[in-house]
């Protein structure tokens, strides 16, 4: 029973991680129709920044807060250099354009942090185990659930009780009529993009920790990301909630029961050798049946 | 005049025939890691290698060398495409490096069909230790399960009951729990192979090893991943109830990132910095003073043997590396200095060595540093020798 409880706890702390990443995707997808393969590349700026400015200052704190604000300055930059470029041009113009500026930020990072990668340090306080509900549980892990949380509800009123939050939603619902009502649009659209980037470079510093801050880290979580938006259903806020919740259980829970599930209808060689395989393909099948259910994905962008 | 320019000509291209003939350069093709997480480790590789070259004056034999550098970015399509660029275009005279298993399983094909000889200076697969063997592979490293299973043997030692084995899904994390399985006498709980190289996060594996209710935990993760590992493993409260026992988890490069985490964790090594031979004390305190700041790991002094083995056999066969069975045999003997203290081969062309068990201890300069405890198992012959055809 606690090994269940950790493992959902695992599920909802790489889940939150997930719907970091895809709530700018989605928002930017949904909003300005574009498709930016180059979120990863922010995700994993916000980790080599966090790994930078805590070293410089000492604190991991301060170093992650001025790694986001940097995420957004990047961000916002991109959009108004590289992306003001490419709105209302076909999806492959997207795909070509900001796989170009995945290279270029993959190269970048290479010239000036080098090819090794950096690590980035936990403070003593986030790396001794906390107990709760009677087991001891990383106290990083938790502490991920309760910013990523915060951060989530404070999404939630920014786009559900805000003036801006209003203009997102009609930008996601039709973009024609907000800019034709005189709202500033190309403002709207640095803004959505630099909360975007900002939201992924979190991501990227939050789970720089566990993982290692590396060149290319934003590609592997990015097919993710997306898969979320597609199962959430592109530009809600509320689906990418639920998708990322959904993918980072399945991950998890699929990852540490679904061995030894098959050790018990199959021979162990076989199990070893087909569990891997099958529990990362879980969620590409929970794709699959969303799709094939309902196509526009679970909340399409309409009934937000 | 043009008559005698033309014999002048002649006369040069006639000199020049047999200098063709003889080597001009030994050409070494050095295939690694040098780029992503794990380039730190064939830098290592690449610089105990050249510090090798350095000592023998870069020649071999009197023939000068010629090394050519290639990235794997451990990957195994990359390693086996980089590796027959060395054998195709470069027309190198020996292949070494390699340290994923993954890679050299990919890549020794080409090498060993075109007859060119490769010593693997990290990976040794069990595949490649007993039916895929060839007269044209040497290891100066050892064979996967050999490490591994001299920590089961020292785990009995302990007296531990059982354990829960963990390690990444290629072909060497299988040897490796493999091989701690085959010694350890107590039971073996659980095991869990993790997605190979993309998964850091260990969570749910570590959560699962708790829930097993094993006594101790074995876990092989050489590189960053180990760092990740070690550090996971002590957020996750286990240290203290449930001991870690390793292989290739702890090293020089990793211990920085691992700092404290890594105290108190037994790992089997079949090089250590401190072990006492003469040879050995030269090349950690020249590598420390070519290198400052670096420390020399198990890959680099693998590396540094690699060179050895192939200067052993330039000089034995004086430069004649088209005489294959020749370069075979001088390089069977392993007669150089070992930084290990010397070893032989056996019959599958792997090393028979003594395992040793380290400790993280603080050096004088007050920094973290590996030391040899104990000797766990001495000449260690691999356990896939016999399925090896050549005898």
């Amino acid at each position: 029973m606690t090994l269940f409880i950790e493992q959902c706890l695992n599920g909802l702390q790489f889940g939150l991680l997930l719907f970091m990443l895809a709530a700018g995707l989605t928002l930017v997808f949904g909003i300005m129709d574009l498709v930016n393969l180059a979120h990863g590349s922010l995700y994993m700026l916000g980790a080599y920044f966090a790994a930078t400015f805590s070293a410089l200052t000492g604190s991991f704190v301060l170093g992650a807060i001025l790694a986001m604000l940097a995420t957004l300055l990047v961000g916002m930059v991109v959009e108004v250099v590289a992306m003001r470029r490419l709105y209302g041009r076909d999806h492959l113009d997207h795909v070509l354009g900001t796989f170009g500026l995945i290279l270029f930020f993959n190269e970048s990072v290479r010239l000036i942090w080098g090819p090794a990668g950096l690590a980035l340090p936990l403070p003593g306080w986030l790396q001794q185990p906390i107990s709760i509900l009677g087991f001891q549980y990383s106290a990083y892990k938790f502490s991920i659930i309760v910013v990523s949380l915060i951060v989530a509800g404070g999404l939630y009123a920014l786009v559900m009780r805000t003036r801006i939050g209003m203009l997102i939603r009609a930008g996601a619902s039709n973009r024609e009529m907000v800019g034709a009502l005189g709202v500033n649009i190309k403002l709207l659209y640095t803004l959505v993009f630099g909360l975007g980037a900002a939201l992924a470079g979190l991501a990227g510093l939050m789970q720089a920790p566990i993982l290692t801050v590396q060149i290319g880290m934003g590609e592997n979580i990015l097919i993710l990301a997306f898969v979320i938006t597609v199962i959430g259903g592109i530009g809600s806020i509320r689906g990418a909630l639920v998708a990322a919740l959904l993918v980072g259980f399945i991950d998890t829970l699929g990852r540490s029961y679904l061995p030894d599930m098959l050790r018990e209808v199959l021979s162990p060689a076989a199990a070893s050798t087909l569990a891997p395989a099958l529990s990362s393909m879980l969620i590409y099948l929970l794709m699959a049946i969303v799709l094939i259910v309902k196509p526009e994905g679970l909340f399409s962008a309409g009934q937000r | 005049m043009r008559n005698a320019l033309m014999a002048a000509g002649a006369v040069v291209l006639l000199a020049a025939q047999p200098a063709l003939a003889q080597q001009k350069s030994i050409k070494i093709g050095f295939v690694s890691t040098f780029s992503g997480p794990t380039a730190v480790i064939g830098n290592d590789m690449r610089n105990s290698f050249e510090l090798a070259l350095d000592h023998m004056g870069r020649k071999m034999g009197g023939i000068p060398v010629e090394v050519i550098y290639e990235d794997d970015a451990q990957k195994p399509d990359v390693g086996k495409q980089k590796t027959e660029k060395l054998i195709e275009s470069d027309k190198v005279d020996f292949v070494t490096g390699y340290i994923w298993s993954n890679v050299l399983l990919a890549s020794i094909k080409p090498v060993v069909d075109s007859k060119t000889f490769l010593i693997s200076a990290n990976a040794g697969p069990s595949q490649i230790a007993g039916e895929l063997c060839s007269p044209y592979f040497f290891s100066t490293s050892w064979q996967n399960d050999q490490t591994p299973q001299a920590m089961g043997l020292y785990m009995n030692q302990k007296g531990v009951k059982s354990v829960f084995l963990i390690g990444p899904n290629y072909a060497a994390g299988k040897d490796m729990l493999a091989g701690v399985a085959s010694t350890f006498k107590g039971k073996v709980v659980g095991q869990e192979l993790t997605t190979w190289p993309s998964q850091l996060d260990f969570s749910a594996e570590l959560a699962k090893a708790k829930a097993s209710g094993a006594e101790s935990i074995f876990v092989f993760y050489p590189g960053a991943a180990g760092v990740q590992f070690l550090n996971q493993y002590a957020a996750s409260g286990l240290k203290g109830s449930v001991p870690l026992y390793t292989a290739f988890t702890i090293d020089e490069l990793s211990l920085p990132l691992q700092k404290d985490n890594a105290i108190g964790v037994p790992g089997a090594q079949e090089w250590v910095n401190d072990l006492p031979n003469e040879q050995n004390k030269k090349f950690v305190a020249d590598y420390r003073k070519k290198y400052t700041g670096l420390r020399p790991t198990y890959y680099g002094a693998q590396a540094y043997d690699a060179a050895q083995l192939i200067n052993s056999a330039v000089v034995a066969t004086k430069g004649n590396l088209s005489d294959k069975a020749a370069v075979q045999k001088a390089m069977e003997k392993a007669d150089f200095k070992s930084l290990r203290g010397g070893f032989k081969f056996g019959n599958n062309h792997f090393p028979i060595q003594n395992f040793y068990l380290q400790d993280v201890v603080k050096d004088a300069d007050g920094q973290l540093s590996l030391k040899t405890v104990a000797t766990i198992v001495k000449d260690d012959q691999d356990r896939f020798h016999d399925k090896c055809p050549m005898k």
